[in-house]
């Protein structure tokens, strides 16, 4: 049978990097297969070659059979295939339908849009696949699942048989992943081709009929599910052998180094959604904070800081008050901070590493002398030291922070509050987007911080990171601490539960 | 790890990027204004020699310096603003209001020298900063966009504190000319001439070198170990490359802001005074205005950097010097500088945005070379647990 996509020795070079050599990818029609790789493996590059947003330097397309070469997406949607991006591109003042027809609207006579054909079509669409959406909400309203689901249909609506989902479980949780993998099982069975990018390796083993890894910008190998394991998969993707986990022993101290008093916050619409959030954290402990995205978690973080006043309550740092404390008091007296997102709150990108190294630390030594003169000899050489033990990959300290990929940004991030030694590490999400080669440096370097006697609150959404990190668990739901969980006996599905609001009975909280 | 060997683009790599793009925005200028010369029926060439010749006489020199000296002094204000993202406009406002202040103050003190002129240059600077306060006080507390309220300032500040204080202050006699009281000498600006004619031949044409230059070169200096070397500066640059990762470095955005206004409005309190003390000794009708919006294409031109700067001033400084000679000759028009002034600012833009994308493109290659050669090596390369670590934590 011919296949729905073939790409044969696909090379694509950029100015001194070969993101793609010669991959081969083979997709039978009807199947979901999946590429897996680490960040920079180029997953991204081959895709945005097969949909025509950038022209291959080498190599053929080929879909059902036909040599094809794709100018601009546009040829790629006309030819059938159709990519829903990890970003969403959604208009979010419009109706659902409306954001499922912009730019391809049916139109009816004198040019007006067929509003009525159009609904009945889409219709169609959503009751085919399965995919449920309403389709005359503002899509402002609608939750990530939802948007995803929107953006598949756009898809379907503009013809599109074989589907490009890129990395389309990063934004959902675990419940919402379960529906978005019943929805490509129910479009494979229509018929529909599923490629489908991820580097979760339990998902890829859960969904994927193929799976091919890409590493260093060539294909590794293309197998079935079956016939690995995820620590297979896991050393395919990083090329060498990974070593085994260890025990976990507990290294908790008795000094309480981060304590918060019912603390309540107002975002920036003086909406209170922090609500008296009461919790501790020792020395030597990692506390996790589970829950999903927007549940306060960020406000909650930036009243720790000090960017953002608390409405009530308070917070204690080795058992003073520091509600009154600036930011820049906080972060001298030890308080080290992982930003939940990277380009946001962590890096000045246009700076060289030198200059982001010390952001944070701008008053102490090595980075300048009596709090106000920059030493940047000695900041170079401090970065340098940062980039070998936290393994940054750069030529050096004088590049420019947008020049490394994201990995290696946050290893940068990671190592600037690590060789600093806080006391008190709050790390939002320290391993999102980032591969597992990386993510699995960044772990270890918790846990031995750990081990060193710091106090780290890891707020995270990420169950494998929460369970495996955590001595304890505390779940965050609508601004509040709704439950407290051992992570030697919650399952990853509990945990979900739990961070859903789905778990049945909410458990008080119960604090040392 | 530690021991690379490339730790940035090699030097001469560097160099020419700096250089590509003013001397690209040069000849561009030069071309087009050709263009417009000869559609206009005049031959550029001999004009441009004629400029040449002429710009390289002493005396047009040292008019080249008088003019740069402010130009110099606005564009710092302007690139202390936007080296935080500010964008003070309203350095206009800022120096005419303070020079007639600083004037009619010098009039009126009797010092001995040095501390005269020294306190006439602090009423500027102090007069200055607090005009360009009330504007970062409004963005602090009252949301307002400096734009905004810079611009609006301008306009109270020329046409109305000015005006009036103008009024008061004006020396009635009985010549035409409206000037504030003069400065008596111990509040005047020694010249260089004496100092220059030790180098070079004797400056005529009545032409003066104002003091003035060594305080632009002096606010020079300060502006790069203020930028570069303190962290204030490195604050404030954090906060105009990204504020909120500048936030949770502990950089308080409010204060930053009073403090970028407040700099910035002290610098550009001097703008005027190079011929407030250096030629007219009074405030008058004759006080050139406009200085502070030129400052900003200096600034631009100049990238904000000290260096830069200080040529983009002498560029513009050399043009409006040499261009009156066009007049004399018939050559052209002088007013041909200000096609190649607006040509120059348009192309460095430009050119500025390709260079920084060719190094930004070089950087990300070498980065990702390192990346592509590197690869982990558990002995030495890893962080000591990274080796020791699984795909999950360990359970």
């Amino acid at each position: 049978m011919t296949p729905a996509l073939s790409l044969e020795n696909i090379t694509k070079r950029f100015p001194g990097v070969l993101a793609n050599d010669r991959v081969n990818l083979t997709v039978a029609e009807g199947e979901i297969h999946a590429i897996c790789g680490e960040n920079g493996a180029g997953k991204s590059t081959l895709m945005n070659v097969l949909y025509g947003m950038l022209p291959a330097d080498e190599g053929r397309i080929v879909v059902r059979g036909d040599e094809v070469h794709f100018r601009s997406p546009r040829d790629a949607l006309a030819a059938g295939i159709g990519m829903v991006h990890q970003h969403f591109m959604l208009a979010d003042n419009l109706t659902v339908l409306e954001n499922i027809i912009l730019g391809a609207e049916p139109t009816g006579r004198g040019g007006r849009i067929d509003f009525a054909g159009a609904r009945r079509r889409v219709t169609e669409l959503s009751d085919a696949y399965g995919l449920d959406v309403h389709l005359d909400e503002p899509v402002e309203n609608l939750g990530v699942g939802e948007r995803q689901r929107v953006e598949i249909i756009k898809v379907l609506y503009r013809g599109a048989r074989i589907l490009i989902l890129d990395e389309p479980t990063s934004v959902l949780v675990p419940h919402e992943v379960e529906e978005l993998f019943r929805n490509m099982r129910d479009m494979c069975a229509r018929g529909e081709t599923i490629v489908f990018i991820d580097h979760k390796l339990d998902e890829v083993l859960e969904i994927a009929d193929t799976i091919t890894v890409l590493r260093a910008g060539r294909t590794v190998a293309t197998v079935k599910p079956d016939e690995v394991s995820p620590r297979d998969l896991a050393e395919l993707m990083v090329g060498s052998e990974l070593p085994t986990p260890e025990a976990r022993t507990t290294t908790v101290r008795d000094t309480v180094s981060l304590q918060v008093e019912s603390l309540s916050v107002l975002d920036d619409d003086e909406r209170e959604v922090v609500k008296g959030i009461s919790l501790e954290v020792r020395r030597g402990e990692i506390v996790g904070v589970a829950g999903v995205e927007g549940n306060g978690q960020i406000e909650f973080v930036e009243a720790l800081l000090g960017i953002r006043e608390p409405s009530q309550g308070r917070v204690l740092l080795e058992g003073a008050d520091i509600n009154e404390w600036t930011v820049r008091r906080r972060r001298e007296a030890g308080i080290g901070y992982i930003p939940e997102d990277r380009h946001r709150r962590g890096l000045l990108l246009p700076a060289p590493l030198w200059e982001n190294a010390m952001c944070g630390h701008q008053g102490k030594e090595p980075y300048s002398r009596k709090g106000f003169w920059l030493t940047p000899k000695a900041a170079r050489s401090k970065t340098r030291e940062l980039i070998a033990a936290f393994d940054v990959r750069t030529p050096g300290p004088d590049v420019a922070a947008h020049a490394l990929s994201g990995g290696n940004q946050q290893k940068l991030i990671i190592g600037r509050e690590m060789v600093m030694t806080p006391n008190l590490l709050i790390a939002a999400h320290p391993t999102r987007g980032i591969d597992v080669g990386a993510q699995a440096a960044v772990w270890e370097t918790l846990h031995q911080a750990r081990e060193q006697g710091l106090a780290v609150l890891l707020v995270s959404a990420d169950l494998d990171e929460l369970i495996g990190l955590s001595d304890r668990l505390l779940v965050i739901f609508r601004g509040r601490i709704s439950a407290a969980l051992d992570p030697a006996t919650v399952t990853p599905r509990e945990l979900g539960a739990h961070m859903t609001g789905a778990a049945g009975e909410v458990e008080e909280m119960q604090h040392a | 790890m530690s021991t690379r060997t490339s730790h940035r683009l090699p030097a001469h790599r560097r160099l020419t990027l700096a250089l590509a793009a003013p001397v690209a925005a040069l000849i561009l200028s030069l071309a087009v204004a050709s263009i417009a010369l000869v559609l206009s029926g005049s031959n550029p060439f001999p004009a441009y020699g004629r400029m040449f010749s002429y710009g390289f006489e002493l005396e047009t020199l040292v008019d080249m310096v008088n003019r740069a000296t402010p130009l110099y002094l606005s564009a710092v204000a302007v690139a202390i603003g936007f080296r935080m993202n500010l964008f003070n406009i309203g350095v206009e406002g800022q120096y005419i209001l303070a020079s007639i202040i600083a004037a009619q103050v010098a009039a009126e003190l009797s010092l001995p020298a040095p501390l005269h002129l020294t306190v006439i240059i602090l009423v500027g600077m102090a007069t200055g900063s607090v005009w360009a306060l009330i504007a970062g006080v409004l963005k602090v507390t009252r949301g307002i966009h400096e734009v905004i309220s810079t611009i609006m300032l301008n306009a109270v500040s020329i046409s109305f504190v000015v005006a009036m204080l103008f009024r008061q202050w004006d020396v009635p006699d009985e010549s035409l000319n409206q000037e504030t009281a003069e400065i008596p000498p111990s509040g005047r600006m020694p010249d260089l001439n004496g100092f220059v004619e030790t180098f070079t031949r004797e400056i005529g044409k009545g032409r003066v070198l104002w003091g003035f230059v060594i305080v632009a070169i002096i606010i020079g200096i300060l502006y790069w170990i203020y930028v570069a070397r303190t962290r204030p500066g490195y604050d404030l640059r954090a906060s105009g490359i990204n504020p909120l990762a500048a936030e949770a470095s502990g950089v308080s955005p409010k204060r930053t802001i009073i403090v970028a206004m407040a700099l910035s409005g002290a610098v550009g309190g001097l703008v005027g005074l190079p011929e407030v003390l250096g030629r007219d000794y009074a405030y008058g009708l004759q006080f050139t205005q406009n200085l502070g919006f030129a400052g900003i294409a200096v600034a631009l031109l100049g990238q904000n950097h000290p260096g830069g700067i200080a040529i983009g001033a002498l560029v513009f400084g050399f043009l409006d010097s040499a261009a009156p000679i066009l007049d004399v000759h018939g050559d052209a028009p002088q007013e041909i500088v200000e096609i190649m002034k607006g040509i120059i600012i348009f192309a460095a833009v430009i050119t500025y945005v390709v260079v920084q994308r060719r190094r930004q493109a070089e950087e990300a290659r070498a980065a990702s070379l390192a990346m592509a050669s590197d690869e982990p090596d558990p002995a030495t390369g890893m962080p000591s647990g990274a080796t020791e670590s699984d795909t999950r934590p360990a359970t």
